[in-house]
């Protein structure tokens, strides 16, 4: 006669609880065919890379029509960020930090070109054309040669040359004290 | 809006601690998305055990909380290092704002899809048209990330994220991403250019920091500021607000002789963990110069440097975190000019 009362009861308890670390099933499963269309991003060991190819030769057609009114005929920059040069500059009182001296992985030029490029139209490009327009980049930047081909194993093994240039957060790094009178 | 923008808060008229929505600092990387509520969608994925899409109507069912909490872009006073720039307080510190924010916690929905122990960092995507990214740390997003859909009682004005955005409090505003749309939980940051290339801090020895996420405690005078003028010797209310990333405000010291003297500011109540408060020091002008300054101190004991102080340490190329003590002169005529004290 109890036994029933008391799963009802653990049943009730259950439903109202208002403890953390609860479940309560809205939203709907995500289709593997569903993720996929939402999953572009590009890890910098150049995991999320689409198959696809492009040359150096085909990635100046693709800047010159897409990106050059903005970074300037050789990425030179202006209205837009600059894109080449300044190797060597970080650590000079001229810092010039481009795409090629500054960015740490080379598949984060295909992440950010593929999501957020040509400004006025992004996510526009092609696979093939973003990893041309990569290659023109690198190559402007003096990484890869002028007849180069990239697809995704080629742009994963890309060294760039600030790969080394960054270091944890070191704050709090100052220490003032709380001096009432006679400061400084 | 058409491209990327910035729009400072005009901290100049502004009276207590709260932001007002219509006044809210903006930045936005490609403008601000149009979005229809019923039909955004978040989808969130990656090393979760059921990976799901939410409706905004599902997002608001989950139960909610409200926080009052500053938000403060990292690059707020990034023009101020090597000489005083704004000739106003909305231009040199109105990259900070505080709302309440009404939400769900984000820990709340990653137990709805399970995360696998593996999952170390989080992937934030918004809707605009720069699909910005950011990564999070999995411990920030337990602890008091929120997943927010309102702003001082109404719903988010669309330059604030409409219908979505991730809020994380105290830590630098581009990473409470607008627009949001997707969350992957991945293994190892994802190294995005905004985390890269943007939102880093070059050192003096050309290599730059990455991953400052904390808005180290800060504070500024708003009455009387560059904006205002002192047409009347006698009493004037300094006022002004402080914040700090780390916890609450615990003291704020005044000086109006560019800091050989410092005298404790009233703080209004309620103070708040990583919100604005606002504090008062009654001064009496006597028609001479004077050098108005403020000093906040947290409850970590963190007391906010002088400008001197931090490029002793980081230069002048660091850019963003720029949480010095601000000096305002006072001429002998009530004029008031941004100065290096």
């Amino acid at each position: 006669m109890y036994m029933p009362k008391l799963i009802i009861a653990a049943t009730v308890l259950a439903l109202s609880s208002p403890v953390g670390a609860q479940m309560y099933g809205f939203g709907k499963p995500a289709a593997d065919r569903e993720i996929t269309g939402w999953n572009i991003d590009v890890s910098p060991d150049g995991k999320g890379l689409p198959a696809g190819r492009g040359s150096v030769t085909q990635g100046k057609v693709v800047y010159d029509l897409t990106c050059a009114a903005c970074h300037g005929a050789k990425g030179e920059g202006k209205p837009a960020d600059r894109l080449v040069g300044g190797v060597g500059s970080l650590t000079t009182a001229r810092r010039i930090r481009t795409v090629g001296s500054y960015w740490p992985y080379a598949p984060t030029i295909y992440d950010y070109i593929n999501r957020a490029m040509p400004y006025n139209s992004p996510q526009s490009l092609t696979p093939d054309q973003v990893y041309a327009v990569t290659a023109y980049l690198l190559h402007l930047n003096g990484i890869i040669g002028a007849d180069a081909v990239i697809d995704a194993e080629i742009l994963s093994k890309v060294q760039m040359p600030n790969r080394a240039g960054f270091i944890a957060d070191g704050r709090p790094d100052t220490s003032n004290a709380r001096c009432r009178v006679d400061c400084k | 809006m058409a491209g990327a923008g910035s729009v400072q808060s005009p901290l100049q008229h502004l009276r207590g601690m709260i932001t007002p929505n219509g006044l809210v600092f903006e930045r936005s990387h490609a403008g601000i998305p149009h979005i229809d509520p019923a039909q955004h969608r978040l989808m969130v994925h990656g090393l979760v055990k059921r990976p799901k899409i939410f409706t905004m109507d599902d997002l608001k069912r989950f139960p909610s909380v409200s926080r009052m909490h500053f938000l403060e872009c990292s690059g707020n006073g990034s023009r101020e290092w090597s000489k005083p720039f704004g000739k106003s307080v909305q231009i040199s510190h109105g990259l900070v704002s505080c709302c309440e924010w009404t939400g769900v916690l984000l820990s709340t929905v990653l137990e709805e899809v399970g995360i696998d122990p593996k999952g170390k960092w989080v992937l934030a995507e918004a809707a605009d048209a720069a699909a910005m990214t950011r990564s999070v740390p999995i411990e920030k997003c337990f602890e008091d990330a929120m997943l927010v859909y309102g702003q001082n009682g109404e719903m988010l004005r669309p330059q604030q994220g409409y219908p979505l955005r991730l809020f994380l409090p105290g830590w630098e505003g581009n990473m409470s991403v607008k627009w949001l749309r997707r969350l992957k939980v991945g293994e190892e940051p994802f190294m995005t250019r905004e985390e890269t290339s943007k939102y880093t801090d070059m050192m003096p020895d050309g290599r730059a920091r990455q991953f400052t996420f904390m808005m180290e405690a800060k504070s500024v005078i708003t009455y009387p500021a560059p904006d205002h003028r002192l047409r009347e010797r006698g009493f004037h209310e300094i006022s002004g607000i402080a914040w700090s990333g780390r916890g609450r405000i615990s003291r704020v010291d005044v000086s109006t002789d560019a800091g050989k003297t410092w005298h404790e500011a009233r703080l209004q109540e309620p103070v708040l963990s990583r919100a604005l408060v606002r504090f008062r020091f009654p001064w009496n002008w006597d028609g001479q110069e004077a050098v108005l300054q403020s000093r906040a101190v947290d409850e970590s004991g963190y007391v906010q440097p002088m400008r001197t102080q931090l490029v002793a340490e980081r230069g002048y190329a660091s850019q963003y975190h720029n949480n010095s003590i601000q000096s305002w002169r006072v001429s002998n005529t009530g004029e008031i000019t941004n100065v290096h004290a």
